[in-house]
């Protein structure tokens, strides 16, 4: 039982390891602005570690990035606007969220292209089958 | 027979999914393509690294110019400083240093050892006009024309092979 106890305690303090470290420190206005911010610094990608998003994210670049999310946020900044500011900057890269244009279409529609292509087969298969 | 063939239709996939990843994993590369080409240079003051005189975009207009993005922290700006030098020294075009979030005297140390061909540095602090260049990493190079349009960027190190291939075409074209 007793390892059991100490195992599990373990894990919920590495669990909350994590978490605390992720906790920047801003005087956000409501609680609302501070969701948003939390939000934004999840589908905002950091472009010096390109597979972590801004909230993990320790480098340098990452924090400056942060920074100006909040003083936008506290500002009163609708997530669109603060997203449009990124997105002119750093292109559609560092939207965690891309939109469909020209150059994403292969991205959104692939998966739709494998599912119908095994559909096809599928059903060409079962025909067989049944001939 | 066909049934042979179906068998080893996975296997054929999975291959082609393997060649896929080989070749993505060979060409695939950080670099991105910068939405801010054929926009103007965000307006940005800031001051000089050693006279502190305030510069802004507007002090650049009239001929084209290389923006150079650097720190004494940034050990690839040491590796493409001889190439920054020499295209700075052959008199083609105007190089003008930004030093991104560094420390003056870190700055002018690393100009005292490694030489300083800039024309002009502009000291960039607190990072604000990085940010607005879309600068993700040092050294990053943007070309830009008389106008205070950029026309072109370079991201990471700048090499003969694109000083050669990119750099000088494009000052070409921008001559008169």
């Amino acid at each position: 039982m007793r390892p059991l106890i100490l195992s599990l305690s373990l894990l919920l303090a590495l669990l909350f390891a994590g978490q605390a470290a992720a906790i920047d420190v801003y005087e956000f206005q409501n609680p609302e602005q501070e969701a948003l911010y939390q939000q934004l610094t999840k589908e905002l990608r950091c472009l010096v570690c390109q597979n972590q998003n801004l909230a993990d994210s320790d480098a340098g670049l990452a924090k400056d990035l942060k920074d100006q999310v909040a003083e936008f946020v506290i500002a009163g900044q609708d997530a669109e606007t603060i997203k449009q500011y990124m997105v002119e900057r750093y292109g559609d890269f560092v939207d965690y969220d891309p939109p469909m244009n020209a150059s994403t279409l292969f991205l959104w529609f692939s998966p739709l292209v494998v599912f119908i292509l095994g559909a096809v087969i599928l059903i060409y298969n079962i025909r067989k089958r049944h001939d | 027979m066909k049934k042979i063939l179906f068998a080893v239709i996975p296997l054929l996939v999975f291959f082609g999914l393997l060649l896929l990843l080989f070749i993505n994993l060979s060409t695939h590369s950080e670099v991105l393509p910068s939405p801010l080409i054929g926009k103007p240079v965000p307006a940005f003051e800031h001051p000089t690294l050693y006279t502190g005189e305030l510069k802004t975009q507007e002090d650049f207009l009239g001929q084209p110019w290389l923006l150079n993005v650097f720190g004494s922290w940034c050990p690839s700006c040491q590796v493409e400083h001889p190439l920054v030098t020499a295209l700075a020294n052959s008199g083609q075009i105007k190089v003008v240093g930004l030093n991104w979030k560094d420390e003056p005297q870190d700055a002018k140390a690393w100009l005292q050892r490694w030489g300083d061909p800039y024309h002009e540095i502009l000291v960039d602090y607190e990072g604000d006009t990085a940010i607005n260049l879309g600068v993700y990493g040092a050294p990053e190079t943007f070309l830009i024309d008389a106008n205070g349009v950029i026309v072109h960027k370079i991201s990471g190190v700048l090499t003969p092979e694109n000083i050669q291939e990119q750099i000088i075409p494009k000052i070409k074209e921008m001559q008169p």
